[in-house]
């Protein structure tokens, strides 16, 4: 009897240690699986982060670019004066807007089969909430409403401070969110989740409103009507978004092109001016400051809340006062620029000048001085005289002007007739002042301590905890709110919680990448934080679900950038095979791809997402080259280092014939195609011959009517996303046939 | 000479374990500081990376993570099923999960279940769900 007990518990003992055992592996093994999807999940948000950072880069570097053009370039010509003038008619908007009454919308006629919102001042809280209704159910505001609240709106901004001070004692609390990019349903769940705005609940916005989601407009429409109906509890700052040279980049203006054709224009040019005389910041309770980026180890809050901030247009590129009067200043601002600021990328010589996003200014005996610089008409060889002949005149120029740093510009080049300077009132901005105003805009948080350049943006800083400590102790505030990054959990703290970033666009990158927040003040100022996700089809995804979806769209941009550098990486690559194998091991693949794209990212995690033909660890290089292109190639006798020049080049590309395509029609002519092109390959680095550029633009042109339609063409390369593509690419097909029956380009630079 | 072979070979092992680590270390340090948190919601403590090299490498060394075989992991949810019915009920996966072994929180019993459960039958089907789950690794 005892024996069997005892076996018998020796039995049920032996199972339970069987069971034990078994849970345990189960554990384990899940627990290495969700290790792995964080560690999938992870490196899929650098992948996107970074991609987004360097095309921010890019345009930076592009707007650079064109003031350098300006500044350097005579052109020789009245043809190519007339070229130029147009590239830079931003100038001319802003002389437009001042003179512009803003009240003739009245002439716009509403026709009786318009069945959206119609708007009437003094705004009451009914047309604001019927508005939010509208768009919710995907009307469009009529274009003669859209101008009539922006003049009203504008009419209400001027009034503003540039820091806006808000308390709490009115309004029993107050909400701050962050970036919405366009998210028009992302805006809503918040109204929806926490209240619409109301005496009794105030709301911040702060900036990044427009851009990359395809409701812009209308988020933009319901933020201004709120603003107006309730002017002491709604605020806006403003977000470097609010800009129209970054709009032409990610999209808004596409999308108000889009949406309203015939007084799109008028419309831009409106929210121009809209847009400088959003406040830079806002101060709660004098406790708190919310602004869009972050601060710097300059900020001077007393200089910002003094300047004229409707005189800074964009913060990509700024015309600054004359230098006579701000000596100081200016050799203050040289001191610590001149070993934070990064070269300019089209001139690898100069250590010294500054770059991005300063302008590159000189003096009147400069702009003389430089007359003998010009585009050359074609060959590779000219093309490289004319920079080796630029470099010089640069050098000889700056030493005429007496020193190497940054100077404001001085007297307006003679091709540009539109030049205010000497208006007198009209005074534009210092470079300081510009300065403080980009560093609040495009700053992000640092975990080290100190203030460096923004190198990953190409504007603005880098800001650590000490820079954060000192600004709050020296402004006696408790904290900052800010923006301008996106985060997985929609928020997140640092600088030992004395910075909150607050970021409100969910599902940013992908669906399924990121939450939205906003955060409630109570009195005490404490904050709260709420999260959300605006769209449905994530709730029902599990986290596997949905990170592999992110994941593939990650991975298939990856793979867009890799080929785009096809030419850099297989040079790269034959470094690292100097037996000329054909084959390199995979630790030298990860080492040749970061030094080529420069992307920081995790090369040996995503391995094998990116490569599946690789034997005994080692990749036979030029076959998975191959394998990148057909991937990408829509046709095979598309020449593939000209295609894979064009992808490199293809948000630039957009926003250079968005900037030609002054009056916003869609259409270029195809002489300022070839113009832009010429231009473009002449300090990009592009050997493409003039006549294989005009044998494309005559093939693109379809109708064969002298114009191009900038969509066709970018889609002729496939470089337009998915979302403009339906219906054209039959076309295409047969234009690239044509394309390229002349000689094509030689190999790669 | 073989020995010395054998060292050589480890410490190309070894060398590339490491790059493979710094690697993965760098995916969570996103404050760049060769840190990273251990818990997510209130940061109490950092691991430096001084320190998490050699751990890590001598656990990759010793294989302390080696995946799990398809077919071990299907005995061990036999072995938790032995009516062979070929499913585990949602109970019976809870309670094993959450009382035995090494529990689950609650937390990630419940991401588990989203993914494994059959929601007409209320069971888990393990043999197809491993074979998900291993396709989805790989």
């Amino acid at each position: 009897m005892g024996s069997h007990s005892s076996s018998q518990h020796h039995f049920a003992f032996q199972n339970a240690e069987k069971a034990f055992k078994a849970a345990a592996l189960i554990q384990r093994w899940y627990r290495r699986y969700m290790a792995r999807l964080e560690m999938r999940r992870r490196c899929t948000w650098n992948i996107f982060q970074s991609i987004e950072y360097a095309g921010q880069q890019d345009q930076v570097k592009l707007h650079d670019f064109f003031s350098y053009l300006v500044d350097h370039f005579t052109p020789s010509s009245h043809h190519e004066r007339d070229f130029l003038n147009r590239m830079f008619t931003e100038d001319r908007f802003a002389q437009d807007v001042e003179t512009d009454k803003g009240d003739d919308y009245e002439s716009i006629e509403v026709p009786d089969s318009y069945t959206g919102p119609h708007l009437s001042f003094p705004l009451l809280p009914d047309h604001a909430t019927a508005l939010v209704e509208a768009f919710r159910l995907r009307q469009q505001l009529h274009a003669r409403y859209v101008l009539s609240l922006l003049y009203e709106t504008r009419k209400h901004l001027a009034q503003l401070p540039n820091i806006n001070r808000v308390s709490t004692c009115y309004s029993e609390e107050i909400t701050v969110c962050g970036d919405l990019h366009g998210q028009l349903d992302d805006l809503i769940f918040i109204f929806y989740k926490n209240g619409l705005p109301s005496p009794e609940r105030a709301y911040v916005f702060n900036g990044d409103f427009v851009d990359r989601g395809k409701d812009s407009v209308e988020v933009l429409m319901v933020l201004f009507a709120f603003m107006l109906v309730y002017p002491k509890e709604f605020h806006l700052n403003r977000g470097n978004h609010e800009d129209h040279l970054v709009n032409l980049r990610y999209g808004f203006t596409k999308e108000v092109m889009h949406k309203y054709k015939i007084h799109g224009k008028k419309i831009l040019r409106t929210l121009q001016d809209v847009f400088c005389w959003l406040p830079l910041a806002t101060l709660v309770d004098e406790k708190v400051l919310v602004l869009h980026g972050g601060v710097s180890d300059r900020t001077d809050l007393e200089l910002l809340a003094k300047l004229d901030r409707h005189k800074i247009v964009s913060t990509l590129r700024c015309k600054v006062r004359k230098e006579s009067e701000n000596q100081e200043e200016k050799r203050k601002v040289n001191q610590t620029n001149s070993g934070q600021r990064p070269t300019p990328w089209f001139l690898p010589q100069s250590r010294s000048l500054p770059s991005s996003p300063c302008h590159l200014g000189s003096g009147l005996k400069a702009s003389k001085a430089c007359r003998s610089c010009s585009i050359p008409c074609g060959s590779v060889e000219q093309s490289r005289q004319v920079r080796r002949s630029v470099d010089l005149e640069l050098e000889r120029c700056r030493q005429q002007a007496g020193f190497p740093g940054i100077k404001e510009k001085g007297e307006p080049l003679p091709s540009a007739p539109d030049c205010d300077a000497d208006a007198g009132e009209v005074l534009e901005p210092t470079q300081e002042e510009w300065k403080q105003v980009v560093d609040i805009l495009w700053s992000d948080p640092m975990a080290q301590e100190g203030c460096k350049a923004n190198t990953i943006r190409g504007g603005g800083c880098y800001f650590g905890p000490d820079v954060t400590e000192k600004l709050l102790e020296k402004y006696k505030l408790q904290f900052l709110i800010r923006s301008h990054e996106c985060k997985p959990e929609g928020y997140e703290f640092c600088h030992n919680r004395k910075v909150l970033t607050i970021f409100s666009a969910s599902n940013y990158y992908e669906v399924g990448s990121n939450r939205g927040a906003y955060v409630k003040l109570g009195p005490a100022l404490t904050p709260h934080i709420v999260q959300y996700q605006a769209n449905k089809t994530t709730h029902r995804l599990t986290m596997r679900q949905r990170i592999s979806r992110v994941e593939e769209s990650a991975l298939r941009a990856l793979r867009q950038n890799l080929f785009a550098h096809s030419s850099d990486l297989l040079v790269e690559f034959k470094k690292h095979d100097a037996s000329e194998s054909g084959v390199i091991t995979l630790s030298d693949w990860a080492l040749a791809v970061e030094s080529v794209l420069h992307l920081g990212l995790p090369w040996r995690m995503l391995r094998p997402q990116l490569v599946n033909s690789s034997v005994d660890n080692v990749l036979e290089y030029k076959s998975w080259l191959e394998s990148l292109a057909k991937e990408q190639l829509s046709r095979e006798n598309i020449q593939s280092s000209l295609l894979e020049k064009l992808y490199r080049n293809r948000s630039n590309l957009e926003t250079i014939f968005r900037i030609i395509d002054s009056d916003h029609s869609g259409f270029i002519s195809l002489d300022e195609f070839r113009q832009t092109w010429k231009l473009f390959s002449s300090h990009m680095n592009i050997d493409i011959t003039d006549d294989n550029i005009c044998d494309l633009a005559r093939s693109i042109d379809f109708n064969k009517d002298g114009h191009i339609d900038i969509n066709e063409f970018l889609e002729a390369f496939r470089l337009v996303e998915q979302s403009c593509s339906e219906g054209h690419a039959s076309a295409c097909l047969q234009s690239t046939e044509n394309a390229e029956n002349g000689g094509s380009s030689p190999g790669t630079r | 000479m073989a020995e010395e072979k054998d060292r050589e070979g480890t410490e190309a092992i070894v060398a590339e374990f490491h790059k493979k680590i710094k690697d993965a270390f760098e995916v969570f340090d996103h404050e760049t500081n060769n840190t990273v948190d251990v818990e997510e919601e209130e940061p109490t403590g950092y691991i430096r990376y001084e320190k998490f090299l050699p751990v890590m490498t001598r656990a990759l060394l010793e294989r302390k993570y080696r995946p799990i075989a398809e077919d071990v992991l299907l005995r061990a949810f036999e072995v938790l099923d032995p009516a062979k019915r070929g499913f585990l009920t949602k109970e019976e996966l809870v309670k094993y999960m959450t009382e035995e072994g090494e529990p689950f929180s609650q937390e990630e019993m419940e991401e588990m279940l989203s993914a494994a459960i059959d929601p007409e039958s209320n069971a888990i089907n393990y043999r197809d769900y491993i074979t998900m789950m291993v396709i989805d690794e790989n």
